[in-house]
Formats: structure tokens, sequence, C-alpha cells
């Protein structure tokens, strides 16, 4: 009799360690509340993602704004009565490099400047028929520009039809909308991640009010606090984890495609309006950072939040311990 | 091990659902409690599993009164109980390996050093083969098997069993029985809360009978 149990028993063992594998995780894996919690994830992740990059791409286009203008004066000549405009061109040239802060000056020629006036005067116009003013462009040291009432006044007395445009006026307005801009941004991508926490706190909580029983089990058989925390929290964070990547990595896609078809379509009047707008849509090394931290962020959040539920929970569970009344919260 | 002093229960401005329980469980001792439905069992399980906490009177678990035990030592005081609940309470994602081996997996003991024992427990209580099995496919004597496993797989102190032959046939009930009764031998506390008159005569043991919150103890 005994030998026959015994053999049962080595039965049993013999195919149960053949059968064995991995024990399953102490938290079960997803569910309908934790695919929704992944679905939210996503999304509230790819908006922030989202919003961050064009408020990066705001802020570096703005500074390329702010130096390409720091970086020009222009001289504009008008056409006068016996004025050869060549001859005034290049003594505007010599006078405006003789100035310390100027780098270099280039005319724009009779082509260049036909091709500018052609979505207004058409094409084929002649340009010596028309009192057409030239423009000279000089390049400047941003860091210590030159004097630009010496040279204004110095131009004026040596050609008469000449005026000099630093730009001042209308960088300063850019530069304010710029800021603006920036701020604009800013103040959204604040909001958007204080939506983004709200949101993967409140569907954390959702996906982990399923659990309530699981975590009542688990104390029951003697699981200490923090190990019922650490479990939930593991399998949470890589959740959260999973929601982020994929979410981020959508809206870094989105940045990577959109700059290719920005090289691509190079040169096309769609093209020319979006650069002009936005500049490149590539997003510098700051803007991939910080999509890798929102990443980090939410899967930090979402961790966090169940691990304070966990503990919620298990206080529930021994408040009624202390108080037979708060028996409903179980 | 167990002591009670003059306990009541009452559930907030309710009537007392226990009144004046004063009695104690002794180790190694083997006790039925039992009464009609409704007279406070289950309420009185968790008054000694320290799930609840009485509203007067004294309880005394392992020398200490349970009042002052703070809420981080409870899980560490519950180790040395096995529970058996009415409702089973198992995880339904874990294998019935997976559910008796849980109370030592939270203890953080290594997976290869309770195989053995877990497998053994199964067979002592016929789930040899349903070993990989998850409970939604079982019947409920079978889960009730289960949560018997898993109440004694870390021979605790004392055993509070909650109906924990309700769900099985008679054959079975006496099987189970005779292992509460192996587990007592070797020096585990047994307190066996049922309705079935047939199983306890069958041990002779103390019995406490529960009727309108009050207490009659029988010692044989």
């Amino acid at each position: 009799m005994i030998d026959k149990a015994k053999k049962s028993v080595a039965k049993v063992k013999k195919v149960a360690k053949q059968q064995f594998r991995a024990p399953a995780p102490i938290v079960p894996p997803a569910n309908l509340s934790s695919k929704a919690l992944i679905v939210v994830v996503i999304i509230m992740s790819f908006l922030a993602c989202l919003t961050l990059g064009f408020v990066t791409l705001i802020q570096e286009t703005s500074k390329t704004w702010q130096n390409q203008i720091s970086e020009e004066i222009t001289i504009q000549i008008k056409p006068a009565d016996d004025q050869d405009m060549e001859r005034a061109l290049l003594d505007a040239k010599s006078l405006a490099l003789e100035f310390s802060g100027t780098l270099s000056a280039e005319i724009v020629d009779k082509t260049d400047t036909a091709r500018l006036l052609e979505p207004w005067l058409g094409e084929g116009f002649d340009m010596d028929e028309l009192p057409v003013p030239r423009l000279l462009i000089i390049t400047i040291d941003k860091d210590n520009p030159p004097d630009f009432t010496s040279m204004r006044k110095t131009l004026t007395e040596t050609i008469p039809n000449a005026y000099l445009d630093d730009h001042r006026t209308w960088a300063g307005r850019l530069v304010s909308m710029a800021q603006n801009t920036v701020f604009i941004g800013v103040g959204l991508l604040s909001l958007v991640l204080v939506a983004t926490t709200l949101t993967v706190v409140f569907a954390t909580r959702g996906a982990m009010s399923v659990n309530h029983e699981i975590i009542e089990v688990l104390h029951f058989v003697g699981a200490e606090s923090s190990f019922v925390a650490n479990e939930f929290q593991k399998h949470f964070l890589l959740t959260g984890f999973y929601g982020g990547a994929i979410g981020g990595g959508l809206a870094a896609f989105v940045f990577f495609i959109t700059d290719i078809w920005q090289d691509a379509s190079m040169a096309t009047a769609l093209n020319d309006q979006a650069s002009a707008l936005f500049g490149s849509f590539s997003m510098g090394a700051s803007g991939y950072l910080g999509i890798a931290i929102i990443i980090v962020t939410v899967a930090i959040l979402t961790a966090l939040t169940t691990r304070i539920t966990v503990i919620r929970t298990i206080r529930e569970i021994d408040l009624v311990r202390s108080d037979p009344a708060r028996s409903d919260l179980t | 091990m167990i002591r009670l002093e003059n306990v009541g229960v009452r559930y907030g401005m309710g009537p007392e659902i226990l009144r004046d329980l004063t009695f104690d469980i002794p180790k190694h001792s083997f006790q039925f409690l039992t009464g009609p439905s409704g007279a406070g069992k289950t309420t009185l399980m968790r008054l000694l599993f320290m799930s609840l906490r009485p509203t007067r009177g004294n309880i005394s678990m392992f020398g200490r009164d349970v009042v002052d035990i703070p809420r981080d030592e409870l899980p560490l005081l519950r180790r040395r109980i096995g529970i058996v609940f009415q409702d089973f309470r198992l995880l339904n994602h874990l294998t019935t390996y997976e559910n008796v081996a849980l109370p030592l997996r939270v203890r953080g003991k290594d997976e290869s050093s309770y195989r053995a024992d877990v497998i053994e427990l199964l067979e002592w209580v016929g789930l040899g083969e349903r070993i990989h099995v998850r409970p939604q496919v079982l019947s409920g004597g079978e889960k009730q098997r289960i949560a018997i496993a898993r109440a004694l797989i870390d021979r605790p102190e004392i055993l509070l069993a909650d109906e924990p032959t309700g769900n099985v046939d008679p054959p079975m009930a006496l099987r189970l029985l005779s292992l509460f009764k192996e587990l007592n031998r070797l020096g585990t506390a047994v307190l066996i809360a049922t309705h079935d008159l047939n199983l306890m005569e069958q041990v002779n043991a103390r019995h406490m009978i529960l009727s309108e919150g009050h207490i009659d103890i029988y010692d044989r």
C-alpha cells in the first residue's frame, strides 16, 4: 500500500517536473483595464511629445530668425536723375566695408532684382525703363556690430538717395512675436503635461481597481505591503514604459517623416511656405531628449500611482480591521 | 495561543453580533465551531485572523494584545496562521500549483525549495493530476481543496477553516478531515467552522456552539 502511494507520488513529481515552467507573475497579465491604460498612455504621451516637439521647433526657428536678421543689414539706393546706379552701388559697398564690424557686402544684381520683383511686375520687363531701387546686402559681425548712426550719416552725405536699413524695427517685432509664440507653446505644453499626469494617474487607478481582490489575498497570505507594492509597481512600470515608448516613438516618427518630406519636396511652393514659417522640421537632440524624458516620466508616474494605490488599498483593508463599520471598503 | 476575554463586536450603530466571548485556543488543540447561519461564525473567524478588531474586550494572539500590534507586523503574524476562506479566494490567473505555493512565494522562498512539498500536498488532497490547471475550470470541491492546501503548505501554528468541506462529497470530506488530524498531530492547532454534524462526530474534539452572539463550549 505504502509502495503504491510512493510510486504514485513519484509519478506525479516526474510529470510535474516535465511540465514545469517559470511561475506566472503574481500580477495578472494585461486585462481590459490594463489595455485601456496602455491606450490612454499612448495617446497622452503622443500628444505631450508632439507638443514638446512643436515648442522645441518654434524655439529653434525663432532663434534662427533672430540670428539671420541680426547678421545682415541692407542699403537701398533709389534711382535719381544723372546718377550712375552701378557706380553708386560700388561706392556704397566700399564705404560700408570701411566700417569696423562689417564682414562682407554683396550687390543684388539686375537679374536677382528682377526675380525679386517678378511676382508683382511679371517676367521680361526692362529694368532700365523703370525707377527700380537697388539693394546692397551687408553681412555684419553680430557680436561686434558697426556704428549704424555714423554709417547712416556718412552714407547719406556721400549718396543722398541711399537708405540704410539695420532691420532693428523688424527684428524687434519678430523677436517679440517669437518670444510670445514660445511662451504660448510652453503654456500649452504645461497644460498637456498636467492633462497627461492626471489622465495617467486616473487610468492607472482604474486599472488597479480590478486588482483589489488580488491585493487582499496577497495581504492575507502574509505578503508585506512593500512586496505587494513592488510586484504591482514592476508590472505597471513596464506598462507605462511600453505605452509611453509607443506614444513618444510615434511623435518622433511624425517629426522624422515630416523632415524627410521637407527634404524631398524642396523648392516647391508648399515647402517654401512651410520653411519660411517653421524653418526645418528636423528636431534637434534636445527635442528627442525631451521625448525620452516624457516617456520615462510617464513610466515613473504610472509606477508611482500604482504603488500609492496598492498601499492605500492595504490601508483600507486594515481600516476595516480597526473599524468594523467600514466593511463597505472591502 | 489565542485568548479572548469579554469580546464583543458590532457593525456601526447596529446590535452586537458577538457578545461576551471568553475562551482560549490552546496549542495543539482541535475544535469545531458551529451554530446556525448568521450566528457570527465568519465574524469570529475574522477576529481570530486579525482582519477585524473587537469593539470591546481583549484578544491576545501569540502572547500579544491585538490592539497593540502595528499594521506592518500583521503580515508576519498572519504567516503563523493558515486560513481557508469560505469563498476560497483563489487567484484565477495562477495555476493550482501556483495558488498553493503563493504563501511560500510571498515569503521570498526559492521555488526549487518547495516544489516537491507542494506537489506532495496536492497529491494528498487529490489534485495531483490538476497541477497546471487554472481555477476557472475546476469544480467547487477542487477549488476548496486548493484553498485548504494553500492554508496548510507552510505548516501554520493554527489553522482556521471556514466550512472547509462544504463543497466536497463525504469520502473527500473524511479524507480532508484526516489531513487536518494529521496536521494537528504534528502540532498545529485546528479550528473548523462547519454545519456538518457528521463530520464533527468523526473527531473527539472540543465543540464551540455559537448562537445569538453567545458561545457555549463543550470540551470532550
